[in-house]
């Protein structure tokens, strides 16, 4: 059998730094980038963003986090295309929160999340991969006694051009790391990108079909424990009592701590011995705001919100009020979004060390810096004493920019000093603790005029909303502007010009009456774009019927300042066969959101019995530039799984306060006999840099639904699609 | 203490007989290519294979097991990476973040042990582990594709 894997002695090197071995991560000579450039000798690295190994191997740090949306990789051909390297002998690794910050936050921000990966560092890591390639051929020119301009570069070979001599990256890289980098560079033009664009398979796959790719979930160290924890399963619940010594004698057990005011851990040899300590143990609490919550009879707060007079105007144009009056005919409809989990297949975890001087973490994060910052706070000790190592995700979604479980692990370590405590949550807490996406309700109104045209549209969003609930400081004026992603104006505020409303209407209100429930929001994977198209496009839908218009023309008529807009839907009506009769019912959707261009057709039959079959999903997005069309493939794919699961599957309810789905068995997800094929046309008009984790999730729904109407003429307005009739 | 058969070495291991197999196949065993995902059968990320087919190994107890069993984990599944699953996997890109591959990998190679040539009614019938990045277009891709290789 294989050998159990003993990262204790990779934690060991890790925690000081001395080779500065990056765990998961095969680098053949690594950097030791903890040192700064003022002490001891430079660190042997041609600058931040690149190392290269004196046998050619380019390791290429990567600050975001890789969660299976492919960024490692399309991150990594960003730089090695303005280093012109050789692509076999790329490698990666992730600078640490805490070197980030000894080195004056050299590689940026370490957020991952809002489908930022590419489109918010494209400019400084192609930099960086161009100021290293600069810094190469002086080195090599300086050898020669030649001026750099008379060498050429390509596949770590630079060459004298003159003179025929050439030298290998590997050969030049030390002499590299000693110059000046280049005050400025020029990056190339898109029309000369050779591995940006191509097609290149990921840099993180095989160890994940062997079973040697390491999770946060599968450290171990010297003398590690395990920890299974128990927060209160009420909103606002704290911890009353608990009887620890019924528990102390069980197998393994080694602590039971109260972590919090909120949460109590059972510390054990085994995490399965912990987990069966843990349910054993009686816990009592103290209900507290929210501990008698219940999302059914919060309905009757979001359909008060639908007509209330006042509500926050996120979007206005033409006089609406005046269209209505006029209007020959005035069409309504209201929809819903409940509550989900995020359900990572990865429960949330972390390994936390503590001593009086120092604390390390090491964990799955979208937000590294978060997490140190964490830390930090849960270990009372200053930032620089502390330090968070991340690892690969298993699964994020947004879950994982929220620091919940690093700080309970950490109050947990801190309880044990000197010792390894690792972590991990059950299903059932994961499914109990949440962030969950908002809970809201749309309602829409269209005046239509004599000959069908949409003269006035009016949408009220009646529900939560995440900054209120996560990022207070965010709101301006009360006002959360991410509420309408998707639905704001155009050219009035650079900071939200990713989420604008493609569509033009000649009087158009969208407004949000805000209803906070006491649930944690979160960032789920397409934020709210996900109900906003279903209010916005499932309405459209019915528009354009009452209209008697074909839905593809009526959504044109209302894109001619958006040619990208009009592109896709059009692309994807086309490839799908909009308007055949084949037997198949067909269904549209577009959507502008993460700052990219998405349409979606798709073909569903449902059976005299009711039951919904999607054939097939043809997608199309223009993110502006592609980096790597098979992973964005990929992620349309995926999305399509994450969204539908939703739409058919998933709801969070609460009743006292308590999360009424525990695991899989009630808060199903997606399996392969429900998956559609999914034909992704990548259509990248060039000019702009849109996201690709995301976009897409928002226009499947939608389309769905569409084609389920068009199945069967009933409209579903009311999700998850499992308990509705479709028929 | 229970006799196990793991990768087609005999051990020994001290845990209470109602431990899941999932569990001592991690924690003891250091096995850690077996994933946590539900705890329930419901996911599938502990699948595992006790005599070539497919088993979740987390409401497994080891007291079920006699001994005799040849219990395969991902780690043991091949000796380099080479099954036909796992090259079909690479040479598609399957996996996303990874985490429920190791499982969704046994799942697929124990359905091509009982049937070496499934249709997609049969996938869509055996593969029931959940992927919540959604490779389900490529895993069924790479299950045809497996098809056609050798180990």
């Amino acid at each position: 059998m294989t050998e159990g894997i003993n990262l204790s002695r990779r934690g060991f090197i890790i925690a000081t730094g001395a080779t500065g071995l990056t765990l998961g991560v095969l680098a053949a000579c690594a950097p030791s980038v903890r040192q700064s450039a003022q002490e001891g000798p430079p660190p042997p690295e041609v600058n931040a963003w690149v190392h290269i190994g004196t046998d050619d191997i380019v390791t290429i740090r990567i600050a975001r986090s890789e969660m299976g949306q492919g960024t490692l990789t399309g991150l990594a051909q960003l730089v090695a295309e303005e280093l012109e390297c050789d692509w076999t002998k790329v490698r990666t690794e992730y600078p640490t929160p805490g070197q980030n910050l000894a080195r004056d936050r050299v590689w940026g921000d370490f957020l991952t999340g809002g489908s930022r990966g590419i489109r918010a560092s494209h400019d400084y890591v192609r930099e960086g991969g161009a100021a290293a390639r600069i810094m190469l051929v002086q080195a090599a020119a300086s050898r020669w006694g030649v001026p750099p301009e008379e060498c050429t570069v390509a596949n770590s070979v630079i060459t004298h051009t003159p003179s025929g001599k050439t030298l290998r990256y590997g050969e030049v890289a030390a002499d590299a790391a000693a110059l000046t980098p280049p005050e400025s560079v020029t990056l190339k033009d898109p029309s000369e990108w050779k591995i940006i664009g191509k097609a290149v398979q990921r840099l993180d796959t095989v160890g994940k079909v062997t079973g040697e790719q390491l999770y946060a979930t599968d450290l171990k160290f010297d003398g590690m424990l395990n920890a299974a924890i128990k927060a209160a399963p009420k909103r606002g619940g704290t911890v009353a009592s608990f009887d620890a010594s019924a528990v102390s004698g069980m197998p393994g057990v080694k602590k039971v701590v109260q972590v919090d005011e909120t949460a109590v851990a059972v510390v054990a040899d085994s995490w399965w011995q912990a987990k069966t300590a843990l349910d054993a143990l009686q816990i009592e609490w103290t209900p507290g705001e929210g501990s008698d919550y219940s999302s059914a009879a919060f309905e009757a707060e979001l359909d008060a919100g639908l007509t209330a007079p006042d509500a926050f105007v996120g979007n206005q144009t033409g006089d609406v009020d005046a269209a209505f009056r006029r209007a020959a005919k005035v069409v309504e409809a209201r929809y819903n979004a409940p509550h989900q989990n995020h359900a990572c297949m990865e429960p949330m975890n972390a390994t936390a060390v503590w001593t009086p001087e120092k604390c390390e973490v090491w964990c799955p994060t979208q937000n590294g810096e978060a997490a140190l910052a964490a830390a930090s706070e849960a270990a009372e000790l200053p930032i620089e004493q502390c330090e968070v190592y991340k690892q690969l995700l298993g699964g994020g979604f947004g879950r994982k920019g929220a620091t919940d479980y690093v700080s309970q692990a950490v109050k947990i370590a801190k309880q044990m000093p000197g010792t390894h405590i690792k972590l991990l949550w059950s299903r059932e807490e994961d499914m109990e603790q949440g962030f969950y996406h908002p809970i809201s309700k749309g309602r829409c109104q269209g005046a239509l005029d004599a000959d069908g045209n949409l003269i006035g549209l009016k949408i009220r969003i009646s529900g939560q909303s995440i900054l209120a609930g996560i990022m207070p400081q965010a709101l301006v004026n009360g006002m959360d502007f991410a509420t309408f992603q998707g639905l704001l104006p155009s050219g009035s505020d650079p900071r939200v010009e990713d989420q604008t409303l493609k569509y033009t209407f000649p009087a158009l209100r969208v407004d949000h009456a805000m209803r906070n429930p006491p649930v944690r929001p979160g960032f789920w994977r397409g934020v709210n774009a996900n109900q906003n198209a279903i209010y916005l496009e499932c309405f459209m839908d019915e528009l354009a019927y009452a209209a008697g218009r074909d839905p593809l023309e009526f959504r044109l008529a209302h894109l001619q300042n958006s040619p990208q807009m009009a592109a896709v839907l059009q692309a994807v009506a086309d490839k799908s066969g909009w308007g055949s009769n084949d037997g198949m019912h067909r269904g549209l959707c577009c959507y502008y959101s993460f700052g990219s261009y998405t349409a979606a057709c798709a073909e569903v039959t449902v059976s005299d019995a009711g039951e919904l079959k999607i054939h097939r999903i043809v997608a199309a997005t223009d993110p502006g530039y592609g980096v790597n069309p098979q992973q964005i493939d990929a992620q349309v794919a995926g999305s399509f799984v994450y969204g539908l699961s939703a739409m058919i599957h998933q709801e969070v309810t609460f009743v006292d306060g308590e999360a009424q789905q525990k695991n899989f068995d009630t808060y199903d997800s997606m399996r392969i006999a429900e998956m559609p094929e999914v034909e992704t046309l990548l259509m990248p008009s060039g000019g702009f840099w849109g996201g690709v984790g995301e976009p897409t999730i928002a226009v499947a729904p939608p389309a769905v639904l569409n084609a389920i109407f068009a199945a069967t003429g009933k409209r579903i307005r009311k999700l998850p699609l499992k308990d509705q009739a479709l028929r | 203490m229970a006799q196990l058969k793991v990768n087609g070495k005999a051990i020994t291991v001290e845990a209470d007989e109602a431990t899941p197999l999932l569990w001592v196949l991690r924690e003891q065993l250091g096995l850690t290519g077996t994933k946590y995902g539900c705890g329930i059968a419901q996911c599938g990320a502990c699948t595992i294979h006790i005599d070539g087919a497919p088993v979740r190994a987390c409401v497994y107890p080891i007291g079920a097991l006699s001994g005799e069993e040849e219990i395969t984990t991902i780690e043991g599944l091949s000796p380099d990476g080479s099954h036909p699953v796992q090259q079909a996997w690479v040479e598609l890109d399957v996996p996303q973040c990874g985490y429920c591959q190791p499982g969704m990998i046994m799942a697929v190679a124990g359905l091509l042990n009982s049937n070496p040539n499934p249709t997609d009614e049969d996938i869509d019938l055996e593969i029931t582990n959940i992927c919540r990045c959604g490779t389900f277009s490529r895993v069924r891709k790479g299950v045809h594709l497996a098809k056609t290789k050798k180990a």
